[in-house]
């Protein structure tokens, strides 16, 4: 069985809660008791009818008082074909970095349109946020039909609308399906009010969509996490590199490079699960052991020699900033890459993107909450990367503020 | 096929998920000097350490494994922790509820079922203060509970083991802040995306063994007033007007003995459990937990609290 992690956006009102919550009932996922204390709440809110499902997704305090969707709720629900994972996450824009985090890992977005109100700047914000994370599917569903009459003409509207203001956006794949999730059409049961649309319903296409998680056709990417050296009598020379490989595949007697020290060996053997093994592939969690003692730690990438990645003390990023404080020109932060962290500076903001048109903008030189910009960036030590379009794990990193130790931005690199 | 034409493989979702509590459990060791694994005899812990096994070995783990151990233990439980610690050969160490209440002049729990729940979390505080431990890991999923369902999965806490909600650090990727200040420590729940059938599977699939009082045995209880089955222990006091009755029972998580509730089961096996719970209508915590059902927000303020 295989595992899909997506993201819903929104609020409330744009159906999105009851959507995920038609998902969750008519997969079976939610519990007797659980749907008991929803009924109870649901009525102490003054909801007589059945079921807020609102209160489902929102878990805390202030969440349900306010009704809305501040941080992230993950839930999680199975088919016969799949285990879902859904990252949920709010979609008010003072929610922006909430967002990023809930929908950084996911392999597909649900950007959910009230067929009412068509594109809006939410579903712009939304779809320009899955851009730059590169989520590798786009599903726009387009919600309420009921409440326009099941109309095929205003659903080929939005989707005219939605493809001519996603065109710069280069999404990887979008598709479209027209839905009502609080009368159920084409959520899990096939909707009897829109003969006209031949596609997949919503969960069938959750079911069955393309997930490319795994990739090791790229380039051999590997970081060390953690040294293991048992330094017992029997174990006294063991000395293995402990981590994951981020991307490609390893085999024993691979020529390898070690950076950023810049050092070539051979891989001597290859552990994972307490046995040896023949060849490494993606995701891999594995123990690698090199042929001559060199200098590396946690952090160090191991590649092989025919496919080594950019190595700098700069890089040029698109990063979301996320702190309440707002960026101090010249401030002191901690650049981390998975395992690997070093001292870094922002030197240039070089633009900001207007998040509802995607047009970079003239930066006015500082970077506020949720602000989304383009920046140059020096490193103290040198960093191994890839572009994030072409791979995800070495294309990405947050910094850290030294002094509050707080995660203060994300980071996409671009190669120009 | 175009998966196989790409070189993509398909992994298995136990894989993934696998592998993604492999990696955190690496972070841990990796980021933080005095890191510890909260062990509690449960399916979870002891997924964990199963984990910790595949993280590190052939090292010795990076931490020891720690017990609060509120004395309401089912014995079972500490007899599988105990053996567990000696098989392989890790450090194991226990702070007791009970030392926690004398030192401190706390008031023990009260009532029919008294329970250490909430005492425990004293108790966790001291030790992460006596070891000074910078992390601690524990089995906390995200499906038991919907507060959880909103906490990173490197969580922030402060000198009081406090949690703050509205102030949760942005956790992107696989990217896992540890940077913390002094007093400051991090709970870390590598296996916050399992749910509870994902454990289950697991346990199956890489033939993990269990205390027995996961599976179905002839146990002594009282039928409480809302059904719930709790077993009959030194620590309950059994009232004329119960209802005690002999059934057939098993666990489905493992507290103390004195607010976890037993559930009727036939489940001999690993596969028994399983499709019990894939036809089970009520949720882990519902059915077996008398602690959460105390108000809507009961995990939430716990967690503020310090608890796990």
């Amino acid at each position: 069985m295989e595992l899909l992690r997506f993201f819903t956006a929104g609020n409330v009102d744009d159906g999105k809660s009851t959507l995920i919550g038609r998902l969750l009932f008519d997969s079976k996922s939610i519990s007797t008791d659980i749907i008991e204390t929803l009924t109870k709440q649901s009525k102490t809110s003054g909801i007589d009818t059945g079921i807020d499902l609102a209160l489902l997704t929102d878990g805390l305090r202030a969440e349900r008082e306010q009704g809305i969707t501040i941080d992230v709720a993950y839930k999680y629900f199975t088919t016969d074909k799949r285990k879902f994972i859904i990252a949920d996450t709010p979609g008010h824009i003072q929610y922006t970095r909430n967002m990023f985090t809930g929908a950084s890992n996911a392999d597909l977005a649900i950007i959910l349109v009230d067929a009412r109100n068509g594109i809006t700047d939410q579903t712009k914000r939304h779809s320009i946020i899955s851009s730059i994370l590169g989520i590798p599917h786009v599903l726009v569903c387009i919600n309420k039909m009921d409440l326009v009459n099941y109309s095929e003409e205003r659903f080929n509207e939005i989707v005219n609308d939605y493809k001519e203001f996603a065109q710069p956006l280069n999404l990887k794949q979008t598709s479209f399906i027209p839905a009502s999730a609080l009368a159920g059409d084409n959520v899990v049961e096939r909707s009897s009010n829109m003969n006209w649309y031949k596609g997949e319903t919503l969960m069938q296409f959750l079911e069955n969509v393309k997930i490319d998680v795994v990739n090791s056709d790229g380039a051999s990417r590997f970081q060390v996490q953690y040294v293991i050296r048992p330094q017992t009598n029997h174990l006294h020379d063991y000395r293995g590199y402990a981590g994951k490989i981020l991307s490609g595949t390893y085999k024993k007697g691979d020529k390898v490079l070690v950076l950023p020290s810049n050092i070539e060996t051979t891989i001597e053997k290859l552990e994972k699960h307490q046995a040896e093994i023949e060849v490494a592939n993606a995701l891999d969690p594995v123990i690698i052991h090199l042929k001559d003692d060199v200098d590396i730690s946690r952090g160090s990438s191991i590649v092989k020699v025919s496919e080594t990645p950019q190595t700098e003390r700069e890089v040029n990023a698109t990063i979301c900033w996320m702190d309440n404080n707002a960026f101090q020109p010249g401030q002191k932060l901690i650049l981390q890459q998975n395992s690997f962290r070093t001292k870094a500076i922002v030197k240039d903001i070089v633009g900001k993107i207007d998040i509802h048109s995607f047009k970079q903008l003239e930066s006015d030189g500082g970077m506020k909450l949720n602000d989304i910009c383009k920046v140059f960036i020096k490193t103290a030590e040198p960093i191994s990367f890839d572009a994030y379009e072409e791979n995800r794990h070495t294309g990405s990193f947050i910094l850290i503020n030294e002094n509050t130790n707080n995660t203060v931005a994300a980071g996409t690199i671009s190669l120009s | 096929m175009n998966f196989e034409e790409k070189n993509m493989s398909k992994l298995d979702y136990l894989d993934q998920l696998e592998n993604e509590a492999i990696h955190i459990l690496r972070e841990v060791a990796g980021q933080f000097d005095r890191p510890a694994l909260l062990f509690s005899g449960g399916k979870d812990s002891i997924c964990l350490v199963h984990l910790a096994i595949k993280a590190f070995r052939p090292g010795k783990f990076p931490f020891p494994l720690v017990h609060v151990d509120t004395g309401h233990n089912f014995p079972e439980a500490i007899t599988y922790r105990d053996n567990l610690a000696k098989q392989l050969d890790e450090k194991l160490i226990v702070r007791y509820v009970a030392d926690t209440i004398k030192a401190k002049k706390l008031q023990d729990g009260k009532g029919k079922f008294p329970s250490r729940n909430g005492l425990q979390t004293y108790t966790l505080l001291e030790v992460i203060e006596e070891f000074e431990f910078d992390a601690c890991i524990g089995g906390a999923r995200r499906d038991e509970e919907k507060a959880r369902a909103k906490e990173r999965i490197f969580s922030i806490r402060d000198e009081f083991g406090q949690w703050d909600p509205k102030m949760q650090r942005p956790e992107l990727w696989n990217i896992y802040n540890g940077k913390i200040n002094k007093g400051e420590n991090v709970r870390v729940f590598p296996i916050s995306n399992w749910t509870e059938l994902d454990v289950w599977n697991y346990i199956k699939r890489e033939k993990i063994e269990l205390p027995s009082i996961y599976f179905t045995h002839e146990r002594e209880c009282i039928l409480t007033e809302h059904g719930q089955l709790m077993n009959t222990n030194e620590f309950v006091q059994i009232e004329a007007s119960d209802v005690v009755v002999i059934k057939k029972v098993r666990y489905r998580t493992v507290g103390d003995m004195t607010c976890t509730a037993a559930v009727e089961s036939e489940a001999y096996s690993l596969d028994d459990i399983i499709t019990e719970l894939k036809e089970a209508k009520i949720s882990e915590r519902g059915a077996t937990r008398m602690d959460d059902r105390v108000s809507e927000a009961a995990m939430e303020d716990r967690k503020k609290g310090g608890y796990f």
